[in-house]
């Protein structure tokens, strides 16, 4: 099979529709997982009964499941339930979800970077949970995971394909459908693939310039 | 088992108590198997200016702690001001009621290491307790925020963040936000044990202003002995979760009647 040129550049168009949902899904994805993931993160911490265990359970399961399996599951088996979306948001809210658990264990991580005396000044000073929650030590947290946020999101922008499974028309979804009806892989294929590249590279490249600044000030 | 001491009872409505303003009756604090504090009698005076000198692992910095509700005591009485802040029974665990949230206003503490927020500047650290504790205005917050750490001499680096200022600076930073809460007790804990030597007196100037201008009560846990000789009212040894020896600073550095002061102090007043 050799490279058709003229094929090529007239499927370009429909890719780059593929690309921008695709861009959507992890945008609005990472997002969801960065403030779902905040809020087990400071759940498990704050070690409520019932409720702490059962996030802890919920992000075990997420991390310990593929997310092919999940969105399978979400797309095909809970419309049985009467649970119903269209493909795009059941997608969305999947793959979403899935990363909240993963980050979760980031925000834990940052949480537990913070000195023991932010705490014990913000005790000494009587300051109420919430203020020292929102203004003392996730400031802090947050700095110090925003570059390895910036790393999922990154993943996210990569694993969205998967979502293809469940008929989202995503990058790699209309690479494959313009593949299946034109009976050319090489060209769509291809395009997608430099097209995922020409996004993750240079995103990347702008976390680790992240990394630098976001360094911890202690 | 526990001392019969007679328990007083103290009323917490009586207004302004004529008695002490700190007080520990039978205080015991246990890591596992080690008993950080021997049920402890301990009282300060309201005004005093009291140093607790000894040695590490001697439970002085544990009374701090404490006091400030940082740590649990295993059991005891604790009151403050005549209202209760700790009041743990036998076998019974510890407790955070509203009471010792409410009790807990009255009290400060400056840290070893400072602990001022370091992504917020010299005035924000400041108001920040001012404003959602205690309610109060944002402009009349930072008129005395202004005021305070002009007091303790940084009137030019009020906008300057904790990374952009020296370790003296800093700890005075968190004396004036200590103050900002209007303590009626203050605690130092080592407030100069992390500070390069050149910049310890600027930090024990503040704070000598302080002992000497101020009415507050005043409990510092420190190894500066001469420091603590010259501004306490009150020098208290401890050794061994126990309290050894207390009296006024020129009989525990000049004539210490316990053999167990004596050593320590010849140990640390050497170099």
């Amino acid at each position: 099979m050799i490279w058709d040129n003229d094929f090529a550049i007239s499927v370009f168009p429909l890719l780059l529709e593929g690309l921008w949902v695709t861009v959507q899904i992890t945008l609005l994805g990472t997002l969801l997982a960065a403030v779902l993931g905040l809020v087990f993160a400071v759940l498990r911490r704050l070690a409520i009964p019932v409720l702490s265990p059962v996030v802890s359970f919920f992000v075990v399961f997420v991390r310990g499941t593929p997310l092919l399996v999940q969105a399978y599951c979400a797309f095909f088996v809970l419309p049985a339930y009467g649970v119903s979306f269209d493909a795009f948001t059941t997608g969305l809210v999947v793959i979403g979800v899935n990363y909240s658990a993963y980050m979760a264990e980031v925000y834990r991580s940052g949480i537990q970077g913070v000195p023991k005396g932010q705490w014990e000044a913000s005790t000494a000073l009587s300051l109420p949970g919430a203020r020292t929650w929102g203004r003392i030590i996730l400031p802090q947290a947050v700095r110090t995971v925003v570059p390895m946020l910036g790393n999922y999101l990154i993943q996210m922008f990569k694993d969205s394909a998967v979502l293809s499974a469940i008929t989202v028309v995503e990058l790699m979804a209309t690479a494959q459908a313009i593949g299946s009806s034109n009976f050319r892989y090489l060209e769509p294929l291809t395009l997608a693939a430099l097209l995922f590249l020409a996004i993750s590279y240079p995103a990347s490249r702008l976390v680790n310039r992240l990394e630098r600044r976001y360094a911890p000030q202690h | 088992m526990r001392p019969s001491t007679e328990p007083q009872p103290l009323s917490a409505d009586a207004g302004p108590t004529p008695g002490p303003i700190v007080r520990f009756q039978n205080v015991s604090k246990n890591w596992g198997s080690n008993q950080v504090l021997k049920s402890l009698n301990f009282e300060v005076a309201p005004g005093e200016k009291v140093s607790i000198i000894g040695p590490s692992g001697s439970g002085k910095t544990t009374i701090l702690r404490i006091l400030m509700t940082l740590e649990t005591p295993s059991e005891g009485l604790v009151t403050v001001d005549g209202d209760t802040l700790w009041d743990v029974a036998p076998g019974q665990k510890a407790r955070e009621t509203k009471q010792l949230r409410e009790t807990r206003r009255k009290i400060g503490m400056v840290f070893q290491q400072f602990n001022l927020f370091p992504h917020m500047t010299a005035m924000e650290n400041v108001i920040e307790a001012p404003i959602h504790v205690l309610g109060m205005g944002n402009a009349e917050a930072r008129e005395r925020a202004a005021d305070l750490l002009t007091l303790v001499g940084l009137g030019k680096h009020m906008n300057h963040t904790p990374p952009q200022m020296s370790g003296g600076q800093q700890q005075r930073v968190a004396i004036a936000r200590a103050l900002a809460m209007r303590p009626k007790v203050l605690l130092f804990d080592e407030p100069t044990s992390a500070l390069d030597p050149e910049l310890i007196g600027e930090v024990l100037n503040v704070i000598r202003n302080l002992a000497h201008t101020t009415d507050m009560t005043m409990l510092m846990v420190t190894h500066e002995m001469r420091f603590a000789e010259e501004i306490s009212d009150r020098v208290v040894m401890f050794d061994n979760g126990a309290a050894v020896e207390s009296g006024p600073p020129a009989q525990i550095f000049k004539d210490p009647q316990q053999e167990r002061t004596r050593t320590f102090l010849r140990a640390v007043l050497q170099h």
